[in-house]
């Protein structure tokens, strides 16, 4: 048994009062979790806080908190890992999600924010007609693909770290993108296309994540929902060439082509050739809000006009290369690491190896003889 | 010690400085810097987007450049951009994981002669300062300590995450170096909201208000924290907070004035070299209360 310091953030919209810290301490063996923590100080100390449990073994997703300023599951989160993340005081620091509203102290309002958005991306499988007599063979590859996002338990930890989310409340966000790629990467699905032009169609959609990464830091069961997103806007450009509201695959592409040319990236190309060239009417507006910032730049001579409308340097040949034969392909290639495992992952495991030696010799057949009819 | 220096692109296009403060730092810090001329863009995870293939083949290329300089006597590849860092490791961690994916890979590079073997080592600037000069000795080239100096660190998001790509964990905390790096200079570490958040740079053209919502929140923690600049080791952040920071400061509605400064520009004033060899009348926004800050304590220290 160690004692454990816990400082929970109280808060009860409907009282009226502010937001505030409230410290307990617990009795526990170091491997108890941060729920069995909270519940404690509940049971045996105040019994108003307000806390969401089920399951109590990491699957059914109920009670995600902050736990020192990271999302994760109280449950899944060992109190002597909580207090290693603490901050010198050795005090473990439980708050409610972000980015969702408060119902009170550590419960969050789930169906406000995260299942609105789970419902807003069609959140099942649009099955292709005619329905096989027989089951639909998916390939492995494929399957294996699909269950990383499957693997999602609708914690909301991805949701309440989003950063985009925190300044575009709009923003379909991680999960519900997730559970997009669920179906669009299932080939069971007839809807791939629509669902894609739906989300193009959305100026809070694939093109409003920023690259953050803190979906992938967030999610304790591994479904990085970024390179889901990643995943979805590959697609959606490669595939079905959709035209999106935000600029994102004309910027792609702009990017792409900036690289072969250049070599290196020519910036005064990239922003007006994102919004379909410097002539275009698109690009027009957005050149004009950016002159006030253009001219500064160039008194302060951060940047010559030499520099920007020149192109000094060219892409070397070996560049031009790569983009001869990678984007020359039929098929694109896409190394997937969750479904391929590295080298290391691969490898026989001696161990295994060796108890299936021992386990051989139990081939034999019950009557001594090494026969194989049985 | 003698690196394979890739500077990334916008070092040498919109933030120039950047690259020219690299240049000023490294002698200073002992230091050799071979430039990979001929290496390519990382993608900025952009490229990757479009298809992993090809941007995991540029820098495959970029990597095996870099090989060459090693093989020739360079300690390591080093970067100063957290973008290129985050993008090239993300691109290093399938090409190292798979001897079948390397060998598809290099036989794209073979025409040019190039080929990438699996284990480079490719640190940004930040990380080279702590694991490889070390704290200890950077203390001891400090000329003109930051003393009163108040400094917000700014990582961006590629620097920061995936950890474990990234092999940040509490033997190797990568994501705490710019507060140490800051305290090693004689400067003060602002505890505020923004420090490891995205500048919103990656969406500026997608989603002009979300982008400069980001970058005017995290700016405006800064000005509430009491922080005279930030300090930042990417150039792309320095894009959204410095060069936009005009336009961030109308989307928020509010006075931000945030000085921004590049990491080797932040050394190089603790070690003693001018504002104006580090290319701090560049910025947009102009840093006033760093230099005159420090050509304070350039007078007051005397011929220390």
């Amino acid at each position: 048994m160690a004692e454990f310091k816990l400082k929970i953030r109280r808060y009860d919209p409907q009282s009226g009062a502010a937001p505030y810290w409230d410290e307990h301490t617990v009795e526990l063996e170091p491997h108890r979790s941060v729920l069995e923590g909270i519940l404690q100080a509940r049971n045996e100390k105040d019994g108003s806080i307000g806390v969401r449990c089920s399951c109590r073994a990491a699957i059914c997703g109920s009670c995600g908190v902050r736990v020192n300023g990271k999302p994760g599951l109280a449950c899944h989160t060992h109190l002597d890992d909580a207090l290693a993340s603490a901050g010198e005081d050795g005090v473990i620091e439980v708050e409610p999600m972000g980015n969702m509203p408060i119902i009170k102290d550590l419960i969050v309002d789930m169906d406000a924010v995260h299942w609105k958005k789970i419902q807003r991306v069609t959140p099942w499988l649009i099955g292709k007609e005619p329905v096989p007599e027989r089951e639909y063979i998916v390939s492995r590859e494929s399957m294996i693909d699909v269950t990383q996002s499957m693997a999602c338990i609708q914690c909301g930890a991805c949701v309440s770290d989003c950063l985009s989310m925190e300044v575009d409340p709009l923003f379909i966000g991680p999960a519900a993108l997730a559970k997009t790629y669920r179906f669009v990467g299932d080939p069971r699905d007839a809807a791939h296309e629509q669902r894609l032009k739906d989300l193009g169609e959305d100026k809070h959609g694939i093109y409003d994540c920023t690259h953050c990464f803190k979906c992938i830091e967030a999610c304790p069961k591994g479904v990085a929902p970024m390179n889901q997103i990643m995943r979805l806007r590959r697609i959606a450009g490669n595939d079905f060439h959709i035209k999106d509201r935000n600029n994102g695959e004309r910027h792609e592409m702009a990017f792409v082509k900036n690289i072969e040319k250049n070599g290196i990236l020519h910036e005064a190309d990239l922003l007006p050739d994102s919004y379909g060239g410097k002539f275009h009417p698109r690009a027009v507006p957005e050149l004009i809000s950016s002159l006030p910032i253009v001219m500064t730049a160039l008194l302060r001579r951060k940047m010559t006009p030499a520099k920007a409308l020149l192109h000094p340097h060219r892409a070397p040949d070996g560049v031009k290369k790569i983009y001869e034969i990678v984007e020359g392909r039929d098929e694109r290639n896409e190394f997937n690491l969750y479904i391929s495992g590295t080298d290391a992952d691969n490898e026989p495991n001696p161990e295994v190896a060796a108890a299936a030696e021992v386990a051989e010799p139990a081939a034999v057949a019950p009557d001594g003889s090494e026969g194989s009819s049985a | 010690m003698k690196v394979a220096y890739w500077p990334g692109c916008v070092s040498r296009g919109f933030t120039s400085e950047l690259h020219g403060s690299m240049a000023a730092v490294a002698p200073m810090l002992n230091i050799e810097l071979v430039e990979l001329d001929r290496a390519n863009c990382c993608g900025a995870g952009v490229i990757a987007e479009h298809s992993q293939e090809l941007a995991d083949t540029l820098n495959a290329r970029t990597f095996a450049l870099a090989q060459q300089e090693i093989t020739q006597g360079a300690d390591l590849m080093m970067n100063i951009c957290s973008t290129c860092q985050g993008a090239q490791s993300e691109c290093q961690q399938r090409l190292d994981a798979s001897a079948d994916y390397r060998a598809q890979v290099n036989e794209t590079l073979s025409d040019e002669g190039l080929e990438y073997q699996d284990g480079i080592i490719n640190k940004n600037f930040l990380w080279v300062l702590v694991e490889d000069i070390g704290l200890d000795k950077l203390k001891t080239l400090v000329r003109n300590p930051l003393t009163d100096l108040r400094v917000g660190p700014f990582y961006g998001c590629y620097i920061v995450r995936p950890t474990d790509r990234l092999d940040i964990n509490r033997d190797q905390p990568r994501d705490e170096y710019l507060g140490q790096v800051i305290e090693a200079l004689g400067g003060t570490v602002i505890d505020y909201a923004g420090s490891h958040k995205c500048c919103g740079f990656p969406i500026i053209t997608m989603n002009k208000a979300a982008s400069l919502e980001q970058a005017g929140r995290h700016l405006g923690d800064a000005v509430d924290a009491d922080a005279d600049c930030l300090v930042t080791p990417c150039p792309l952040c320095h894009l959204n907070l410095d060069l936009q920071q005009p336009m961030a400061a109308k989307q928020v509605g509010r006075e931000l004035n945030m000085p921004v400064l590049h990491l080797p520009q932040l050394v190089g004033l603790a070690l003693g070299i001018s504002p104006d060899d580090l290319g701090l009348q560049h910025h947009i926004v102009k840093p006033t209360s760093v230099i005159d800050w420090s050509q304070a304590v350039v007078g007051g220290v005397g011929g220390w």
